[in-house]
């Protein structure tokens, strides 16, 4: 019998894997073969996707991408043996891709099987939570205050901070929410991480729940995100019947639970305080801030709430210890940073690699150059609400100072790349259309704002009163910047500010006119 | 509340009006608060989908690969706009802002299944197939 591993990651899923699993099983029962596939993750090269790999000898041998044409051409060349073919990879580990990446928080996505507990716990899983139930809660957020820990959600506020507010608030029950509403185009991690290691999240939630005294944990994540909910929930099942969930975790003496709750299509709901009201069953209308959700979150009561990869950063270190962490990084951004790859690339996928490496060096090495072949033109970093760069900034460190200075955000991690075709004055008019349709409508600048900042923006490109429309523009850009409750109205003149500044010509209506006059 | 919308629009194909009143009163709340919560969701329709219900997706990534001309180029051979869905009732047509698919776009979801890379011809196998189950 061989172990097959064949990935049930959505992106695997939409490149063809449940076709290549057909072809294989009926191929394999025309030979009078026995397989036993495993499914597992993705390992993030979703340009190798569907990234097959077969147990040999001398190890996992990969071969990607395989469509469920090539099935029986692999077998036919010794596939299960690890035999030579073009689509062979050797051990993806090996794979130079794979190999210059630091791999802390990915290391078990795409290897294990993401239903087995026991799969987990075979490759290291769940020793950082077994520390950490010997620990007080002092420790473990002494620990990842050392790390230097920031969220990975965007606003890299340090991790232990927030923790340790939580932890000496009063308040009877405390709430750990992790928030999965992963809805910046060109980010993916989050949704990789819950269907490829999901336990790996269920242990950085309870480790959060150990260390400020919480004992119910909520992951709030997508409606688009049918896979990672299904994954989510099965191992949040598993992980109970193992005691690593329940009211006496591994007789700790500790309880913690958690159950995932799904949105329902609003952008706005990754918004903190809006995803606390949703998850409350109401509209995902954005709290005033203070109080903070440390000291009133859920219900009222302090509330840890991270991103998926912020909870799922501390596994490893309360493993390895805050100081092997921190050895990642530089400045003030340290460890690693899942870096998703998008749009516009011949290679996408999700990279890990410390803080730190030119946003050029992902582009073109890991990335590959545009998937289109044409010229690069611009790259959108850290969703909707992040800066477009142009060529000259592209080598900007990947690190939240560097970011900020050069007028942009690191955000969540998602590097969208585009070609030469890209017109910046479409992308700033889409920036101002998204948030006038994902605005929750509380406050005044982001309501109204998006909806003029469109209307400006067509008067501009119409070249109606130009140098009128390009002040009022300028004005509304401050006023939604300054006067904004929370980030969507706050960020979205960082999208639209940068288009203005490094792609002008884009917003001249005359030099635009010329082009498609001459088509 | 949001759990109980779900399994409605899963039942049903949407959170029909006549619900709301029910809703309500089982969570002891007004029934403009649960109105108020059903509208600020894009998920929930109001009246059910075609039989197949595909999510196109309309973010930056997806644009990077094309899919502005993608959704248009469909819109127009169907004739529909964004939520309608053909005479024949075979398919609606939603958006979708990012499915996480963004390293092979541009994507989709048919039915809560993924697709991805997707081009005029890959729809048009959709449309086709739809219309036949």
């Amino acid at each position: 019998m061989t172990r097959i591993y064949l990935p049930q990651d959505a992106a695997a899923l939409a490149l063809g894997a449940e076709a290549v699993l057909r072809a294989l099983r009926a191929e394999a029962a025309r030979r009078g073969v026995v397989l036993e596939v495993v499914r597992t993750g993705s390992r993030g090269a979703v340009w190798l996707e569907p990234l097959l790999e077969v147990e040999t000898a001398e190890g996992r041998i990969g071969y990607g991408p395989v469509r469920a044409g090539d099935v029986a051409g692999l077998l036919d060349a010794g596939m299960l043996e690890g035999g030579a073919h073009p689509l062979r990879i050797g051990r993806p580990d090996e794979h130079p891709w794979f190999a210059g990446q630091t791999r802390l928080t990915f290391a078990r996505c795409g290897v294990v099987d993401p239903s087995s507990a026991g799969d987990y716990v075979a490759h290291g899983g769940f020793a950082g939570l077994a520390k950490a139930l010997a620990m007080s809660g002092e420790a473990i957020v002494d620990e990842v205050k050392l790390s230097g820990l920031r969220g990975r959600g965007g606003a890299g506020f340090p991790t232990g901070i927030k923790w340790n507010t939580v932890r000496l608030a009063e308040g009877g029950r405390k709430y750990v929410v992790c928030n999965a509403d992963e809805g910046d185009s060109g980010t993916f991690a989050d949704r990789m991480l819950m269907e490829g290691d999901p336990f790996l999240l269920i242990e950085g939630m309870a480790i959060a729940g150990v260390a400020v005294g919480a004992t119910k944990g909520y992951v709030y994540t997508r409606s688009e995100y049918p896979h990672a909910v299904r994954a989510m929930r099965a191992a949040i099942l598993a992980a109970r019947r193992a005691g690593w969930l329940g009211e006496n975790i591994r007789g700790s003496g500790h309880a913690f639970d958690m159950e995932v709750r799904v949105g329902a299509g609003a952008y706005i709901c990754g918004e903190e305080t809006s995803l606390l009201n949703s998850l409350e069953g109401k509209r995902g209308v954005v709290r005033a801030k203070p109080p903070l959700p440390a000291i009133e979150g859920l219900f009222g009561k302090p509330t840890v709430v991270n991103n998926v990869l912020s909870f799922a950063a501390v596994p490893w270190i309360m493993e390895h210890g805050a100081k092997a962490y921190a050895d990642f990084g530089t400045g003030r951004s340290l460890g690693t940073l899942a870096v998703q790859i998008a749009g516009n690339v011949r290679r996408g996928g999700l990279v890990e690699l410390p803080f730190g490496l030119p946003l050029r060096a992902v582009i073109e090495e890991w990335g590959g150059g545009t998937a289109t072949g044409r010229p690069f033109r611009a790259v959108q970093v850290g969703g909707p609400l992040g800066a477009y760069f142009p060529e000259s900034l592209l080598d900007t460190p990947m690190d939240y100072e560097a970011f900020a200075r050069a007028g942009g955000l690191l955000g969540h991690g998602g590097v969208t790349v585009f070609d030469d075709s890209v017109d910046l004055s479409r992308q700033a008019r889409f920036a101002f259309e998204f948030c006038a349709a994902e605005s929750c409508g509380k406050c005044t600048p982001c309501r109204i704002g998006a909806v003029r900042g469109v209307e400006v923006i067509d008067r501009i490109t119409a070249g109606v009163e130009t140098a009128k429309n390009f002040a009022v523009l300028d004005d509304l850009l401050e006023v939604m910047t300054d006067a904004s409750l929370c980030a969507m109205g706050g960020l979205t003149p960082v999208p639209v500010g940068s288009a203005l500044k490094h792609f002008p010509e884009d917003f001249d209506a005359t030099a635009r006119r010329l082009p498609e006059a001459a088509e | 509340m949001l759990p109980i919308l779900h399994a409605l629009q899963e039942r049903f194909g949407c959170v029909p009006h006549e619900a709301v009143p029910l809703v309500a009163e089982a969570l002891n709340l007004s029934r403009a608060e649960v109105h108020g919560v059903v509208t600020f969701y894009h998920d929930y329709r109001a009246t059910p989908p075609g039989r197949h219900v595909l999510k196109l997706c309309r973010a930056e990534a997806c644009q990077a690969m094309g899919a502005e001309a993608l959704s248009a180029g469909l819109m127009r051979r169907l004739g529909l706009e964004w939520h309608g869905t053909t005479a024949d009732g075979s398919l609606t047509l939603e958006p979708a802002f990012c499915l996480g698919l963004c390293a092979c776009a541009p994507a989709a979801l048919l039915d809560g299944e993924p697709m991805a890379q997707l081009d005029d011809l890959a729809l048009d196998r959709v449309v086709a197939e739809a219309q036949r189950a």
